[in-house]
């Protein structure tokens, strides 16, 4: 590299005239009996000439020519303002592109996405967790509907097309079926709610004296029914929340703002990631190829001789990218004193143990009193400890997010959202936690619904992902 | 830069050395082209550079190997990161992270590098590999030319002084594969890397590299010198260093441009003795064909050629008349009883095939070509039942392949898939082939038979994953040949194989095709294709763009002409052995073609 010298590729080699056999008797061949142009034929053999490929956009400047020059960087930013797909009107201009749904472009409107304003991912999950939090709070099916509709329109507004961002539709679904087996159950299995209005009675199966308390069957009421679905609607709200949080933020990023001592950790995660698409897809292929050795492609027996192969693939690839990662500098690690390894042991050892005590005091009756001041202290030392297991990683972090204004105030906006409900709770239970016996409409108390609204800040400031890439194909 | 010092490479549980007393000097800025048949060591040597051997894969060295300066023996494969980066064959076993800035800072951060040097480094490299424009996109949805120049990206991005790239070239189409190598070629003129390169398929690279190290054999001493040198001996060698000895070329052409300067006496030989070559017409425009259901190529695939000169003139008026018509009902010839007619496929929104029209007549070879993402797995896969044309009919054998049960289908086609290991359930060769009889209800010993025939000498207690690449694909050969299909199709038979197991290949499909097998390849093995198939059919965007004769459809594109066919141009020679045939007929007293 130090020396950048340009050896040709080929020998230069003259062509001898005489170098082939002459065939005999051959009258000498006239050059023009070939007419078609050699350099059309000749275009395939590679190009000798290190000629850019056609995918190569035009370039902004030379290229470093050995590979430390520095452009300036404002071309730089011309570089990747060549990348993006959509470029966007100017600011203040009146017409916003139509793939921005015809919001306008103002100096206060969010700008698009890219890799250097993206938001935390941090971000996203305190946000939705504080949509939990306001969540468990209320069981008023209104609130809850809110809830639901304030991250449903984020999630709208603000998802990418990537692959964790259709994980939505799935938690929805699975929300909605949790909703429906509380509904079973409560039905079945009945409820200690007193209720009276009956519905309908089913035949009771009578169970063993052992099984008392156990009702199967039986009768069934409106308040039981009622209890059972705001029950349900709060236990789908927070599933709502996390798979709004699970596709809005990319989990890779999220892993790499882990702390340097648990990296490994998050790799192992990432490339678990990774590996389970892979399967279903090496599951998918083979099941498919059955239908080559004249076998059914359905069935439990298909998934069973398949199963082998599949995980013997994995294997292999698990094996071929430890060696690529090794090869590529995966677990170099920098000298530490010994000291300084002894102290990390013992301050995360005693950190934990610290931890166990105090969650044991806080949980125990009668050691209210030092669970707290424990707790703290063994998660500080824990802390330390982590930051001093830092040490021994000598990586560096590219383009970290970084958690500017706008991280703050979605972050904020759910964290403000979980602060009115909790608030409203003490002051307005009975707006929260509407009655079912007797069986009352639930109220719509407007000072948490307004609350609930801060929720939907992130589709305002959270930088507007780029309309989709068009497949090319 | 690299030194390896007497180094002898012995895997745990193996008897023999698999690198013997290998004494070897790569200087600094060369690109070094290692080639030798399959299972000589290659990729041992390889990864003795980065010092995976022994370190990740277990076995004893003995000997030094050094790399800039480094011992392998005393700094593991993550201390010489810096120094070297390793690309595979394999671009999606490389990748680590999931878009592709994040994979090219990733060596980058394990390094150890300050943030704003691997941003600028980054900045670098997207421009160096022209990656600019996809800088975001998620690594899966790259085609595979990208991601193996996102792989070497990756790698490039620490600096490394030393490049050793294993087969990088092998599972990409033409097109593609010129890309990686167009970025190599620039790698070792502009920065003075140095490159340590395994390849197969000679013809895509032997004449970009500086020097060549030849291993002749297992464990044998191997030799280094210039690309003239070494073909002129090797027992690998691409097309135009066989036509090269066989016209006593000297020194040997490496390229085309080479060959094409010397080639105008045999041009003209050739030319003069045989105007016509046999079996083919010179007529080089029929191919553009396009969209009509490729009716009118089947039986000139079949009929022996046109009269010469003629036919450009009478066909050119019907071109243009096909082209602006709109597209007449797709006419069936040949066996009626095997075709797709107008079948479209679609994946979510694309249409992977789009109104595609194929007959397949008895006894006929086909070679599907088109770059990766054309649509060839996908219409193998239709013509083999396993996916369903959204619209349009299929039959095979008069049949609806994926209505009919798997284990009918078995008679009429047999399809051999990218990797064969898919196909390769049990854990003997044994319990495979009696599967296979099973599965077929042929009468027991049937395939063990044709593993027989196929790969004389491979024991019965062998598991299917030990065998080498070829052994494995003619073992996936065997068990689908063991329901007699008179249609049998393969998907990129020729990856990962050498010159020798090609040549076996060759002569397997042969001999199937003259039984009377309609075989249909999938491949981006020109060479192959020239060799072997009647007609060639060219897919593009789900689309038939070309179909007919290998001769008229390949000599005339640059890309999927074969290299005998380019130095020979405008004759419609494709192989080797076509010329060898012709030049030693011409010795014989009166050819018949002489007289024409």
């Amino acid at each position: 590299m130090t020396h950048p010298t340009t050896t040709p590729a080929q020998p230069p080699t003259p062509p001898p005239p005489g170098a082939f056999p002459t065939p005999p008797g051959t009258s000498p061949a006239p050059p023009g009996t070939s007419p078609a142009p050699p350099a059309i034929e000749a275009q395939g053999s590679g190009g000798s000439a290190p000629a850019p490929t056609a995918a190569q956009p035009p370039q902004p400047g030379a290229p470093a020519r050995d590979g430390r020059d520095v452009l300036p960087p404002d071309l730089y930013v011309k570089a990747r303002r060549g990348g993006t797909r959509a470029p966007r009107p100017a600011p203040g201009t009146p017409t916003g592109g139509a793939g921005n749904g015809g919001r306008r472009a103002g100096r206060w409107s969010a700008p698009e996405a890219s890799r250097s304003n993206a938001l935390h991912a941090g971000a996203w999950w305190l946000w939705a967790l504080g949509l939990a939090t306001a969540a468990s709070r209320t069981t008023n099916p209104l609130l809850l509907g809110m809830i639901i509709g304030v991250a449903g329109y984020v999630v709208a507004a603000r998802r990418t097309d990537a692959p964790w961002a259709r994980s939505y539709g799935a938690f929805v679904k699975l929300g909605l079926f949790v909703l429906g087996l509380r509904l079973v159950f409560s039905v079945v299995l009945g409820s200690p709610i007193p209720g009276t209005h009956l519905l309908f009675t089913l035949p009771e199966v009578p169970l063993p004296a052992w099984a008392q308390g156990v009702r199967f069957g039986g009768r069934v009421t409106a308040e039981q029914l009622v209890f059972a679905a705001y029950d349900g609607i709060r236990l789908a709200t927070l599933l709502i929340c996390v798979g709004a949080a699970n596709s809005l933020a990319n989990p890779a990023r999220l892993l790499k703002s882990l702390p340097a001592a648990l990296y490994e950790a998050g790799v192992a995660v990432v490339v678990a990631m990774t590996f389970a698409p892979n399967m279903v897809a090496d599951v998918v292929r083979l099941r498919n190829a059955r239908r080559l050795r004249g076998r059914p492609t359905g069935g439990v027996k298909a998934i069973l001789q398949i199963g082998l192969p599949v995980l013997e693939g994995a294997l292999e690839r698990s094996v071929a990218m430890a060696a690529a990662m090794d090869a590529r500098g995966y677990g170099r690690t920098a000298a530490v004193p010994p000291a300084v390894r002894h102290t990390t042991n013992l301050l995360t050892l005693g950190g934990l143990l610290g931890m166990c005590a105090g969650t044991y005091g806080l949980l125990a009756a009668d050691g209210a009193r030092f669970g707290t001041p424990v707790l703290v202290g063994g998660l500080v030392l824990a802390l330390a400890g982590l930051r001093l297991g830092g040490r021994r990683s000598i990586r560096t972090r590219y383009r970290p997010d970084r958690w500017g204004l706008r991280s703050w105030l979605v972050a904020g906006s759910g964290a403000a959202v979980a602060a009115v409900l909790i608030r409203a709770g003490s002051l307005d239970p009975a707006g929260l936690q509407p009655g079912v016996v007797p069986l009352v409409t639930p109220g719509l108390p407007l000072w948490p619904a307004a609350g609930i609204l801060i929720g939907l800040l992130p589709a305002f400031v959270a930088p507007l992902p780029p309309a989709p890439a068009k497949e090319s194909p | 830069m690299i030194r390896f010092d007497r180094v002898s490479v012995t895997y745990d549980g193996a008897d023999a050395p698999t690198l013997k007393d290998v004494d070897l000097v790569v200087p600094e800025g060369e690109l070094v082209l290692l080639v030798g048949p399959s299972g000589v060591g290659k990729s041992t040597l390889l990864g003795a550079v980065s010092g995976l051997v022994p370190h990740f894969t277990g076995g004893t060295l003995r000997g030094r190997v050094t790399v800039a300066g480094r011992d392998t023996r005393t700094h593991m494969p993550r201390e010489l990161a810096d120094v070297v980066g390793t690309v595979g064959q394999d671009p999606l076993a490389h990748f680590v992270t999931d878009t592709v800035e994040d994979e090219l800072a990733y060596g980058m951060e394990s390094l150890g590098l300050a943030p704003a040097v691997m941003r600028r480094r980054v900045e670098e490299t997207l421009d160096l590999l022209g990656l600019g424009d996809l800088r975001d996109r998620p690594l899966a949805s790259l085609s595979g030319g990208q991601q193996q120049r996102v792989a070497i990206g990756s790698v490039l991005t620490p600096h490394p002084q030393v490049l050793v790239l294993d087969e990088p070239t092998s599972a990409l189409d033409p097109a593609a594969a010129e890309e990686v190598l167009a970025v190599l070629q620039r790698l070792v003129h502009d920065l003075g890397t140095t490159v340590l390169m395994a390849e197969h398929r000679l013809e895509r690279v032997v004449q970009y590299a500086d020097r060549v190290l030849l291993i002749p054999a297992p464990a044998a001493t191997p030799l280094l010198g210039t690309p003239a040198e070494i073909m002129a001996v090797s027992p690998v060698h691409p097309p135009v260093v066989t036509l090269g000895r066989l016209a006593h070329w000297a020194p040997l052409p490496l390229s085309v441009r080479d060959a094409r300067r010397r080639a105008a006496p045999l041009r003209a030989r050739l030319s003069d003795a045989f105007p016509v070559p046999v079996g083919q017409t010179p007529a080089p425009r029929a191919f553009e064909a396009r969209g009509s259901g490729g009716s009118a190529p089947v039986h000139t695939a079949v009929h022996p050629p046109h009269p010469t000169g003629s036919a450009p003139t009478t066909r050119r008026p019907l071109l243009s008349r096909l082209r602006t018509a709109p597209p007449p009902p797709p006419s069936v010839q040949g066996d009626p009883a095997t075709h797709a007619r107008n079948i479209t496929v679609r994946r979510g929104r694309a249409e992977v095939l789009r109104h595609l029209t194929l007959a397949i007549g008895k006894g006929e070879t086909i070679a599907l070509m088109g770059r990766n993402g054309a649509g060839k797995s996908t219409l193998l896969a239709t013509l083999a039942g396993m996916i369903e044309p959204t619209t349009g009919e299929v039959r095979v054998a008069g049949r609806a392949p994926h209505r009919t049960p798997p284990a009918d289908m078995v008679h009429h086609v047999g399809l051999v898939p990218q990797d064969p290991r898919d196909i390769l359930y049990a854990d003997t060769v044994a319990a495979e082939c009696e599967a296979a009889d099973a599965d077929a209800r042929a009468t027991p010993g049937t395939c063990r038979d044709l593993v027989s025939a196929l790969l004389p000498g491979v024991p019965d207690d062998t598991h299917p994953r030990d065998l080498s690449e070829g052994q494995r694909l003619a073992l996936a050969l065997a068990l689908v040949l063991t329901g007699r299909p008179g249609l049998l199709l393969l998907d990129e038979p020729t990856r990962g194989l050498d010159y020798a197991a090609k040549t076996r290949l060759v002569e397997v499909l042969r001999g199937l095709a003259a039984a009377g097998h309609s075989i249909v390849l999938a491949t981006h093995d020109v060479e192959l294709a020239a060799e072997l198939a009647q007609r060639v059919v060219i897919l593009a965007g789900g689309e038939i763009v070309a179909d007919g004769p290998t001769a008229e459809v390949v000599v005339s594109s640059p890309a999927f002409a074969p290299q005998v066919a380019k130095i020979l141009a405008p004759g419609h020679w494709l192989t080797v052995s076509q010329v060898a045939a012709a030049l030693a007929g011409r010795e014989a007293p009166v050819p018949p073609e002489a007289d024409a």
